[in-house]
């Protein structure tokens, strides 16, 4: 699926490129992308550092599994397959918590942690686990309940009310966030269901 | 007010965070400076595992909107989505925003900024960047930090997570805004 969405954007640039008559800008364009590229994981390294670093205090205080007990019964219904005290549900649920408050920078650090940990319990190394698609499913519908940046934008553009998309975007993102983690469940259980089935 | 209680929280929940780590670090007697670089440590390397993917992705996506073909395609699209009541104007923020977070986030402000804050379109627009996600840039950056290359149905739920946000901002702009 990736790659043909990849290969798609590339071919179809091209071809454009060639009859726009912008073959240079493209040579160009590579090239600065590639550069940005990079310089958005230079920029991740300081971040990344900082709040693994603040993570691991957290985990050796015992933050972190409070946070992950009090949050039991869901990570079971979602992650059924990772242990109860595993790192990973701590990382996941910072992840998600961070997304919750708008924090993209904090969140990133957090959900690379949780897929390092999830990638622990894999058994084929090179293939995506239920609880990895789970989590990402989570995280790319989160709900958000502080768009800080677009609010920011709107008070930049003078508008008379800033915060009005505020429950607009609640609304849209708690539903969609449902929708996704139910659709997420049943095919995970007719998924197993079926395996089951094949096994016998 | 609500809406001011939530910028309050964010404005205080990183602050707010680290004091309670390092609080509750120093009451129960953890050697927090050596918790924080046994940490740290890896975070480094985390980061460097990400560029193949990231360099990957960018480059695909600029050529995409440099060579013009985004506008080819928001052309394409703009008379079918007329018929639901979508803005043409919105369409390559909705195509961008799954790819992209600071392109995404650039257009938004250029819509915002042009159309006024306070038009269908700027608030549409506002809405969208909110409710939509970075779908194809976080599933490169997470699955390539672990190395995993069949993603199985993880595409499909962003992708569905992505269309139902999009969707609904319409539907809910709609109902609220004109």
């Amino acid at each position: 699926m990736l790659n043909l969405i990849w290969l798609f954007l590339i071919l179809t640039g091209l071809i454009a490129a060639a009859f726009n008559g912008r073959i240079d800008l493209v040579t160009e364009t590579c090239f600065s992308a590639a550069n940005e590229g990079v310089q958005v994981c230079l920029d991740l390294i300081g971040l990344m550092t900082l709040w693994l670093g603040m993570l691991e205090i957290a985990r050796q205080a015992g933050l972190v599994r409070l946070l992950s007990r009090l949050l039991q019964p869901l990570t079971r219904l979602l992650f059924p397959e990772v242990p109860p005290n595993h790192p990973a549900l701590g990382a996941i649920l910072m992840n998600i918590s961070a997304n919750i408050l708008g924090l993209g920078n904090a969140a990133t650090p957090f959900g690379l942690k949780a897929m390092e940990e999830l990638q622990k319990l894999n058994p084929r190394p090179d293939t995506a686990t239920d609880a990895m698609c789970t989590f990402l499913a989570a995280n790319t519908s989160c709900i958000t309940l502080v768009p800080a940046t677009i609010v920011g934008a709107r008070v930049a553009a003078g508008s008379a009310n800033p915060t009005e998309i505020v429950g607009p975007t609640v609304i849209a993102t708690g539903f969609s966030m449902l929708l996704v983690l139910f659709v997420d469940y049943c095919w995970r259980n007719f998924l197993r269901a079926r395996c089951g089935r094949k096994g016998r | 007010m609500i809406e001011q209680i939530l910028n309050e929280v964010s404005r205080w929940a990183i602050p707010f965070l680290f004091f309670l780590f390092l609080l509750v670090g120093w009451l129960r007697r953890i050697p927090v400076y050596e918790a924080f670089i046994q940490g740290a440590a890896e975070g480094f390397q985390i980061a460097v595992r990400i560029i193949p993917y990231l360099v990957a992705m960018f480059v695909a996506i600029k050529v995409f909107r440099a060579s013009g073909a985004m506008d080819l395609f928001v052309q394409l699209f703009s008379p079918v989505l007329g018929v639901i009541g979508f803005p043409p104007d919105v369409l390559p923020l909705a195509v961008m925003r799954p790819l992209s977070g600071s392109s995404a986030l650039g257009l938004a402000i250029e819509l915002i900024q042009n159309h006024g804050p306070d038009s269908f379109i700027g608030r549409l627009a506002s809405v969208m960047q909110g409710t939509t996600d970075t779908t194809f840039f976080v599933l490169t950056v997470y699955f390539g930090a672990v190395g995993i290359k069949r993603y199985r149905h993880a595409v499909h739920l962003g992708l569905l997570a992505d269309l139902t946000g999009l969707f609904l901002s319409l539907f809910i702009c709609h109902l609220m805004f004109s």
